[in-house]
């Protein structure tokens, strides 16, 4: 359980950092380490080259603007669960970090580390996709922006290059969600979700005007549930419309894995999605 | 590949330098070139909690974190928690009266997640007990007693800190 040797990086900079990418093909960043570093000890990845994250000046910051709420990718899990402007903007991402992992894994996780390992179960990654963040990468040579949505590639896969580093997490600021919800079912406090879901909703008059539902730990992916968002538009928030809403969201197709088998993930799929609408209503859960 | 960098750093309050093997986790270059054997590693890969030190006050894995990166932070072990005169920390007391351990070897973990986390949380419920030990696993005690320990010490702490 000792990771194999590598040639140690300490970059101090953005520019140098991006240049070592650029320099060493078998590379990977360690941001916060709490998802390389055991793949490393496990041997599961053996990099040539470890490029160190933790002393490049530039990449930790939280900054709120007229639009958009800017963290930098290497901004602590437990920075973020800390920030008034992230329970401000982003009140789901508060409430999701409490259950990434446990207090002493989030002193040095970081929310573009999770990103970039994007593990399904993972909620960073959900609550990206559900508050419809742009993520901003740069290598040597370019500075590109991706959606959130177009990040996932597939499992564990995300959309940036090996030379290529990730450098800010935007979140949208302003829009008028007047509800939201979360819900995660795992094993045990801090463990890997089985089913994970997070609900934003803009309600008037009793309608639902604006629906955003993401699913994590059900498909290889964290995804939108665009069915259910499509379903709920329209309705009145009552329980009919939960019902019709939790029916949908089981449809889904799940992946299986040596714990759970995919039929339980998909019934818990619409578990989630249902008991994350009850939180974002306010209604009581009855399952 | 057998790369060492010179790191200089403050153990247990005393200045400390030394050459460490880049691939050498916190916890390794801890046992290995300090000889600081209190903090045990179980898993290695981040799940049980038994390494767990503190660098710069935050209570972190040693497993998960490589030597080099403590040059110029400050790292505390299990063996820098009692006073320099060998009075037991309120948890270890608490630890010792309440039965808070069997086998000790989650014990330094135990102990370290919560002297981290009683000082930021002077006066915890059960459940936020529960809640910062749960990334820290005990195959003896079911538990209980190390939460009993951990809320007598967090009320003798308050109580000293108020007297």
């Amino acid at each position: 359980m000792k990771s194999a040797g590598f040639v140690y990086h300490q970059p101090s900079s953005v520019d140098e950092l991006l240049g070592l990418l650029a320099a060493h093909e078998d590379n990977r960043i360690l941001a916060g380490g709490q998802s390389l570093m055991p793949m490393m000890n496990m041997r599961f990845v053996q990099p040539e080259h470890l490029i160190d994250a933790n002393r490049v000046d530039g990449l930790n910051y939280i900054r709120e603007e007229s639009n958009w709420l800017r963290i930098g990718a290497m901004t602590r899990q437990k920075t973020l669960m800390q920030s008034d402007a992230v329970t401000r903007h982003c009140p789901l991402m508060r409430v999701a970090l409490q259950h990434v992992g446990h207090f002493q894994t989030r002193n040095r996780g970081t929310i573009g580390g999770s990103l970039c390992h994007l593990d399904p179960a993972a909620e960073l990654p959900l609550i990206s996709l559900l508050y419809d963040a742009s993520l901003t990468v740069r290598s040597a040579a370019e500075t590109r922006t991706i959606s959130a949505s177009e990040w996932p590639l597939a499992y564990m896969l995300p959309a940036i290059g090996p030379d290529e580093a990730l450098i800010e997490i935007a979140l949208p600021v302003g829009a008028d969600w007047t509800h939201q919800g979360f819900f995660e079912l795992a094993r045990r406090r801090g463990d890997f979700a089985i089913a994970s879901a997070a609900v934003l909703l803009s309600i008037s008059d009793g309608i639902i005007r604006k629906a955003a539902v993401a699913l994590g730990a059900v498909t290889q992916t964290p995804c939108r549930l665009t069915d259910v968002e499509a379903l709920l538009v329209g309705q009145r928030a009552d329980a009919q419309t939960i019902a019709a809403a939790t029916a949908q969201a089981a449809k889904i197709e799940a992946f299986s894995d040596a714990y759970y088998s995919a039929q339980y993930r998909q019934r818990m799929a619409g578990v989630a999605v249902e008991r994350a609408l009850n939180a974002a209503l306010g209604a009581p859960d009855h399952g | 590949m057998d790369d060492t960098r010179a790191i200089h750093f403050t153990l247990n309050g005393k200045a400390e330098e030394c050459d460490a093997p880049v691939r050498f986790h916190l916890g390794d270059l801890l046992r290995e070139k300090f000889g600081l054997t209190g903090t045990h590693l179980g898993c290695e890969h981040g799940v049980c909690g038994a390494c767990t030190v503190l660098v710069d006050g935050e209570a972190v894995r040693s497993c998960l974190m490589l030597g080099v990166q403590v040059d110029g932070c400050e790292v505390v072990t299990v063996e820098g928690l009692a006073d320099p005169d060998s009075r037991l920390h309120p948890l270890q007391q608490a630890f010792a009266e309440k039965h808070g351990l069997q086998c000790g070897y989650c014990t330094p973990g135990m102990l370290m997640s919560l002297a981290a986390f009683l000082a930021e949380n002077r006066d915890p419920s059960e459940d936020d007990i529960r809640d910062a030990i749960s990334g820290n696993i005990c195959r003896c005690t079911g538990y209980q007693p190390i939460v009993e320990a951990a809320l007598l010490a967090a009320q003798r702490m308050r109580n000293a800190s108020e007297g």
